[in-house]
């Protein structure tokens, strides 16, 4: 007969079992079907680094298109068969496809998978003292939904009525119909199912992350000693866990109207003199709904890299980062506003002026906590001994990238100028800058950071500077240019302006855009060779290389399943106590008590020892900060 | 070493246990889905061309069972935390049973609306939404089902008792959650008609 199972589950227990037999790992559960955060860390980045690649090439195609519309694109035709046209130009529904899928790769595939995937899963255990994540399975599961999301939307790439086509953003009527373009057949589809898969995929994650931040935290690790990057990743979670499931809302309502035949967002189209059937709907619902994502989706794609420059500039500067608290606080407040301000993609909708105007306010409220980010990044860089490491380099990059792509969301948050500069490459070189560099800069600068971490072994510093001036250069010189050429009026996604006599004087322009671009996807290939090289070959790396404060260099080098061969360490002060006055060292890691450095405390620091000894420290950290 | 780690880690403050945790973010997940839905709805009804129609009568019915199957999962709870298993066991199939009846009775709600002449399909979006949004919460009960299941077969191997309670105790706030989930779902289509 069976008995009754008595044994109360502790996830402790269960956390030090698979530690303990780390060594009994094959080929398979090792590095394929791992539940290690850090080995599936290395997955979303390996797997984000393809995509990266896939997309700047794809952004290469189209800029050959748009900077040299005369160019004969013949020897493309190996790669692209039939996409070229048979007088050697980029079939124009396929540059639509080409545009569309380098969003969607790198908004999502990149930016949020490669960034978030990585980096949450790799730092948030090692930083917060925890073995693993709150649930290894589920995170394991998350990079093979990720996975298979990934082989839909790649093979929606080879198909014969191509990939999707309407934008990133796949606006209905376009998206819905399928004889609107040859991509919203068979290529709508699998966007939609690789979408779904994503959103389940980044769902699994995001759950993952905010249990661990929330339940897994060693002793003494409260929300005020967390670093800002733990910060970053927690309500970048938090944000994708209240807006994906919404954008599922959307695909499924735009699945009904593409295949069963049902309204929500058509109404009165007529194609080729006939008039469909469907009756009642409304394009604006969609773009509502998807808006509603859409712009929280920016900030799941900034606040990342926003938490490891945070990380990253502190320690590089050797100094403690400049108003802690008050980067908690913006930080939260890009989180709230972010949900309230979708609508200023939608000032030129016909929207009630009124309503515009309150969104433009909340809008441009945003710059507030935008101000306070790059103001403490300024002050902490001021005076600091700044050390300057190729992930030095890059986060000081992303704060040059956020502010002057900053200001020009400042002017295309005013619904009036809107009018004008709405659907431009104004538009272009302002998200391309703020979002998209910004980000990568943050990803790259983490890389750097982190790789001694991940592979045990150091990058080529000068292989780093190279690819850095290169690529920072390369950036200014792509999207710099385009805000000249939105003021003129150039509309994004269009094939080709040569039909246009306004548009004549500025195809020297374009030309030299189309080759600044170029010229940075070629740096990105030192960025490969330095990653893969360096896996392998590179120097092997200290236990601490950065001389950081944070737990996850209290590990051994190559730290196995459960991170930390004996205890974990308790925490005692917070991240950032750098070049503290009176300090032996210009660090002291945040494990290190109270007690063992009395030359350098402060009044109350002194008072907290005898707390120490008692080793209650858990209540005591948290209001005499 | 080895006592001296599990020890630390017993000590470590545990707020919650992480799988309910867990739950409870998919709960808002899986209601932020919801309240697009609705809100959608909403933004369309104000835009006109709106099809007016009586919700059947048997969408009361589900919502009473729906409501019924929540008294005995709770009955099943107790049973659970007093160790009564031939009570727990009929509580948790009871409600499995109901949940079903549930879905039948959304099955045969739609029957009535398709008899009314209310179709998914057309250019009735009221229509279209209420079957959309009726749809998505039943896919949501087959799943409560399945883990309603899950946790019966449990309970027969003898993995559900009053030192064993999470599985339950998950499925509970689950199943507690959709039919909350529904109750407002109801109002809401009975009231925005």
């Amino acid at each position: 007969m069976a008995t009754a199972n008595i044994q109360t589950p502790d996830l402790a227990h269960d956390v030090h079992h698979d530690h303990d037999h780390e060594h009994h790992d094959n080929f398979i559960t090792k590095y394929i079907f791992s539940t290690d955060h850090k080995m599936i860390a290395k997955q979303f980045l390996i797997t984000g680094i393809f995509w990266a690649l896939l997309g700047g090439i794809l952004s290469v195609i189209f800029r050959l298109q748009l900077g040299f519309p005369d160019m004969q694109l013949e020897w493309l035709r190996p790669f692209l068969g039939k996409w070229i046209t048979e007088q050697g130009k980029i079939d124009p529904e396929f540059y639509l496809a080409l545009v569309t899928m380098h969003g969607t790769i790198m908004v999502f595939f990149v930016l949020t998978a490669g960034l978030s995937g990585t980096f949450s899963n790799f730092l948030i255990p090692l930083q917060i003292g925890a073995r693993d994540m709150a649930s290894g399975f589920m995170n394991m599961l998350s990079y093979w939904f990720f996975f298979l999301s990934s082989i839909i939307m790649l093979s929606s790439l080879f198909i014969e009525t191509g990939p999707a086509a309407g934008g990133w953003v796949v606006y209905p009527p376009l998206s819905a119909l399928p004889q609107a373009i040859s991509g919203s057949q068979l290529g709508m589809t699998m966007w939609l199912v690789a979408m779904v898969f994503f959103i389940v995929s980044t769902l699994l994650g995001g759950v993952n992350y905010i249990s661990t931040v929330i339940n897994m935290r060693t002793q003494g690790m409260s929300f005020s000693k967390l670093p800002l990057t733990i910060w970053a990743f927690f309500l970048t979670a938090i944000i994708g866990l209240l807006s994906f499931p919404v954008l599922i809302a959307a695909a499924l309502l735009l699945v009904f109207d593409r295949s069963f035949g049902t309204s929500f967002y058509l109404s009165e189209i007529y194609i080729g003199g006939e008039a469909l059937p469907n009756m009642g709907g409304s394009p604006i619902l969609y773009q509502h709904l998807f808006w509603f994502l859409g712009h929280p989706e920016v900030y799941i794609v900034l606040l990342p890299a926003l938490g490891i420059t945070s990380e990253i500039i502190a320690t590089n500067s050797r100094k403690p980062i400049f108003g802690y608290r008050a980067m908690i606080g913006s930080m939260l407040g890009i989180t709230i506003l972010s949900f309230i301000v979708w609508a200023h993609h939608m000032f030129v909708t016909g929207m009630n002026p009124f309503l515009g105007s309150i969104f433009m306010l909340l809008t441009l409220i945003i710059a507030v906590p935008s101000a306070v980010k790059v103001f403490n990044y300024l002050t902490t860089l001021w005076k600091g001994n700044l050390v300057f490491t190729p992930a030095m380099l890059f986060s000081i990059g992303l704060v040059s990238f956020f502010i002057s792509g900053g200001l020009t969301g400042i002017f295309l948050g005013n619904a009036a100028i809107d009018i004008q500069l709405h659907d431009t490459y104004f538009v272009v070189a302002h998200f391309h800058l703020v979002m998209g560099s910004a980000s990568f800069f943050g990803l790259m600068a983490g890389v750097y950071h982190w790789f001694p971490k991940m592979f045990g072994r150091m990058m080529d510093a000068k292989l780093g500077y190279i690819h850095f001036w290169l690529t920072f250069v390369g950036v200014y010189m792509v999207f710099f240019p385009m805000h000249y050429i939105g003021i003129a009026g150039f509309p994004r996604r269009y094939y080709s302006f040569t039909n246009f006599d306004a548009f004549n004087s500025f195809t020297d322009l374009n030309a030299f855009v189309s080759i600044a671009a170029i010229f940075t996807l070629g740096a990105q290939f030192i960025f490969l060779f330095n990653f893969f090289y360096s896996m392998f070959k590179g120097r092997v790396a200290p236990a601490n290389p950065w001389r950081s404060t944070t737990l996850e260099w209290t590990t051994p080098i190559n730290p196995g399943h459960g991170n930390w061969p004996g205890a974990i360490p308790t925490v005692y002060r917070w991240p950032y106590d750098y070049s503290k006055p009176g300090a032996a060292e210009d660090f002291i890691p945040q494990h290190i008590p109270y007690s063992q450095t009395k030359e350098s405390n402060l009044p109350h620091e002194n008072e907290l020892i005898k707390l120490e000894n008692e080793g209650d420290v858990v209540i005591v950290n948290e209001n005499k900060h | 070493m080895v006592n001296n780690i599990e020890m630390e880690e017993v000590k470590k403050p545990l707020s919650m246990n992480p799988k309910k945790f867990i739950l409870w973010l998919l709960i808002v997940s899986i209601m932020m889905f919801f309240v697009a839905l609705t809100s959608a709805y909403i933004v369309k009804q104000s835009d006109g061309n709106w099809l007016e129609y009586d919700m059947p009568m048997i969408f009361w019915y589900s919502t009473i069972i729906i409501l019924l199957s929540s008294a005995t999962m709770h009955w099943a709870y107790l049973a659970a935390k007093k160790d009564n298993l031939p009570q727990l066991k009929l509580a948790l199939s009871i409600t499995t049973v109901l949940g079903l009846s549930f879905l039948y009775s959304q099955w045969a709600g739609w029957g009535q609306l398709v008899d009314m002449g209310v179709y998914l399909v057309g250019n009735q979006t009221s229509g279209s939404f209420f079957y959309i949004i009726t749809g998505a919460h039943g896919l949501h009960i087959i799943s409560g089902v399945l883990f309603l299941i899950i946790v019966l077969i449990s309970t027969y191997q003898y993995k559900v008792h009053s030192k064993e309670m999470n599985q339950l105790e998950i499925c509970m706030t689950f199943w507690h959650f959709l039919g909350v989930l529904w109750v407002y779902l109801f109002l809401f289509l009975l009231l925005n008609q």
